[in-house]
């Protein structure tokens, strides 16, 4: 059994200018102790979908339906103190923006108290003694001193750290990463994302990490998951999808990487914009933005299918898998930093 | 941390030098037959000159304004056993001439009105303010929300002084709960009636009165800094440790947004002082804006040089606390 599965997940919020349909459908699951990587541009669902599973949406105005197996306990129906019992402790969660992440009026130590409190029953001493190696493992220097110290005394980086030592203080089956370096700059993001690595090494953990960016999916996930206008376009493991992407969605995200050793005019950028969730094109939701677009395209919705030689590798597309083979490898040749 | 407070006494002291001046020349500007009211109305031009004489009252200003801060701020020896240990301030605020009494004692009688009344008003419209702001922000656009906006309205609208007669012509006159006029003292009951319930019960429509406007500005802010808190990254955060609503709401939501409420509190107190003067006529009570309302009517600018002096002085005085709480509430601003 996965650690989670997700079946069929529909995120639709109700407002004023009718229904967004955040996440239409999404399914995927992760195994104990590996990373899924969800890729895709910004209100593609990514982040939606996982809020959704850690019950963290606002409950007015939400429509949720499909099915989050959790141990196999689906968690969209378990009722709040349930889910509170499970968020923090079994699942955790980093977020995006390690400066507003923290609350600024409350030590760094008594934020992760809190989280060690609130999961175990333990008295103040023995909570603080184990955010201290927290803070210790996640490479905070001093940190028996610093655990008095605010925020607001921390870089962004070690923000992160803190962030990350939190998430991981009541030892979880699954850390959700949610843009972990997306708010660091480029030389934090790298140690960032080997700490992250290094103590799933040591803690165990599964780990989800949504991303905008191919490297950290290239450096750190085992699955793919890309994303497109709330649905996946695409699905594989990771070698797979570098080495043989099959949806022009994911040709454009690996077009627009930059490569050192070959010289090229300009980078691949998709044309256009990522369409409304309100209003969602027809057919296939990314045929406006398509090179490759067919008549087929504009009516009829692609469902996600294992490509004819493997059943790992899921993709969503109408385009016959002899042009996607020869437009795939014309690409690698060209542009994208083919994955280790 | 030391040098701010430095800092904020020494501006203190130019503000407070600034309004006495201020005051001052106005106040000498103003032309006013004091001295047929000091030597008598039947008295001679020789008597009056020599009376004006006596008093210092043809000097300049500048000597007698100069004359008026030396008798305050003269360091005067404290003497603990016979022996002097530190100086205060001589405090002396002059004598009304109009009155035949020495400023100190009037404003000392006045003041305690004034602080029941406005530090029971600025309770009794927090009571107000925060839950119907909270509640409101946690059910936004709920019936529960929508009629406190419309109580909000209506106290932002009103003027106090027309709240205040139509609570006393409802509740004191009508349904009569409530003592219209008259104050009680805290302490003791040498005026007729005294201790804490009568007092308490004389100020029940005057605190409401003043506290109306204020308690309808802070829901607002209350609502509105509880409704941007509730989206702020670090609520999510705490959410997703797993902490309870309750947990959430105490120690994430309200400490953050309640900090400006805080801040308003330091400046509204003082713009709440002016306030009072409206509440003490309608309710007839015997405060300082009471004191200061007759006094400029009689041009005893002693009485109200001595109420300007008190209420500039309380003013910066509580602003100085309040700062200091800020400061003790908010790591950020303790600590940079």
């Amino acid at each position: 059994m996965a650690l989670l599965e997700v079946n069929d997940l529909k995120t639709y919020f109700q407002t004023d200018d009718g229904i967004v349909k955040a996440v239409d459908g999404v399914s995927f699951s992760v195994e104990k102790g590996k990373t899924l990587g969800i890729v895709g541009e910004s209100g593609s669902g990514k982040s939606v979908t996982c809020l959704t599973i850690m019950g963290l949406n606002a409950k007015k105005n939400t429509i949720t339906s499909g099915e989050a197996l959790f141990n196999g306990e689906n968690l969209l129906t378990a009722g709040a103190r349930r889910l509170r019992e499970i968020r923090g402790n079994d699942i955790a969660m980093i977020f995006q923006d390690p400066m507003t992440s923290l609350n600024p009026v409350h030590s760094i130590g008594a934020q992760l108290v809190e989280a060690v409190q609130l999961h175990r029953d333990v008295s103040k001493k023995v909570a603080r003694a184990r955010a201290v190696e927290l803070l210790k493992a996640v490479g905070i220097p001093r940190a028996e001193r610093r655990m008095d110290d605010y925020p607001h005394q921390f870089s962004g980086g070690m923000r992160q750290r803190v962030m990350i030592a939190m998430a991981l203080v009541n030892d979880p089956d699954l850390l959700i990463a949610d843009e972990p370096t997306t708010a660091l700059d480029v030389t934090t993001q790298a140690q960032i994302m080997d700490l992250i690595k290094t103590l799933q090494d040591d803690f165990g953990s599964a780990i989800i990490v949504i991303t905008h960016d191919l490297g950290v999916v290239a450096e750190a996930a085992d699955d793919v998951l890309v994303m497109y206008a709330a649905e996946v376009a695409e699905q594989a493991p990771v070698e797979k999808l570098f080495n043989r992407p099959f949806h022009p969605y994911t040709w454009g995200l690996l077009g627009s990487l930059p490569r050192l050793d070959i010289e090229v005019e300009r980078l691949v950028q998709i044309p256009g914009q990522p369409p409304s969730l309100l209003r969602p094109p027809s057919g296939c939701r990314f045929h406006p933005r398509c090179p490759y677009v067919m008549d087929k395209c504009k009516q009829i919705d692609p469902p996600l299918v294992p490509i004819s030689d493997d059943p790992e590798h899921l993709q969503a597309c109408h385009l016959d898998e002899e042009t996607k083979d020869r437009e795939a490898k014309k690409l690698l040749e060209t542009t994208m930093a083919q994955a280790s | 941390m030391l040098r701010y407070l430095i800092r904020r006494v020494l501006w203190a002291a130019v503000l407070f030098v600034i309004v006495t001046l201020v005051t001052y020349v106005i106040f000498f500007l103003v032309p006013n037959d004091l001295a047929a009211k000091i030597a008598g109305q039947g008295s001679s031009q020789a008597q009056r000159a020599r009376a004006i004489h006596h008093l210092g009252l043809d000097r300049p200003v500048y000597v007698q304004y100069g004359k008026f801060m030396w008798s305050l701020i003269k360091p005067v020896p404290v003497h603990i056993g016979g022996v002097p240990v530190f100086v205060r301030p001589n405090g002396n605020l002059g004598y009304s001439y109009v009155r035949a009494t020495p400023v100190n004692d009037v404003v000392k009688t006045a003041a305690p009105v004034t602080a029941s009344l406005v530090f029971g008003g600025v309770i009794v419209w927090l009571l107000m303010a925060l839950p119907i702001g909270i509640l409101s922000a946690l059910r936004p656009r709920s019936v529960l929300d929508r009629t406190s906006m419309t109580f909000v309205l209506i106290g932002i609208s009103a003027h106090p002084i027309w709240i205040g007669l139509i609570f006393a012509y409802i509740f004191g006159f009508r349904l009569g709960w409530f003592p219209i006029s008259n104050y009680c003292n805290f302490f003791n009951s040498a005026g007729g009636c005294g201790g804490p319930a009568q007092w308490a019960y004389h100020l029940v429509l005057p605190w409401l009165t003043y506290a109306i406007l204020f308690a309808a500005l802070y829901a607002r802010m209350v609502r509105a800094n509880v409704m941007e808190a509730l989206t702020e990254d670090y609520v999510r955060t705490a959410r997703a440790k797993g902490a309870p609503e309750s947990r959430v709401l105490r120690s994430h939501v309200l400490r953050n947004a309640l900090l400006p409420v805080v801040t308003m509190l330091g400046m509204d107190i003082g713009i709440g002082l002016g306030g009072a003067i409206f509440t003490e006529t309608i309710y007839n009570l015997p405060g300082l804006g009471k004191l200061l309302i007759r006094a400029i009517g009689e041009t005893d600018l002693p009485i109200v040089m001595g109420v300007v002096v008190f209420a500039t002085f309380a003013i910066i005085v509580f602003n100085l606390i309040i700062d200091l709480l800020y400061a003790w509430i908010d790591p950020r601003i303790r600590l940079s």
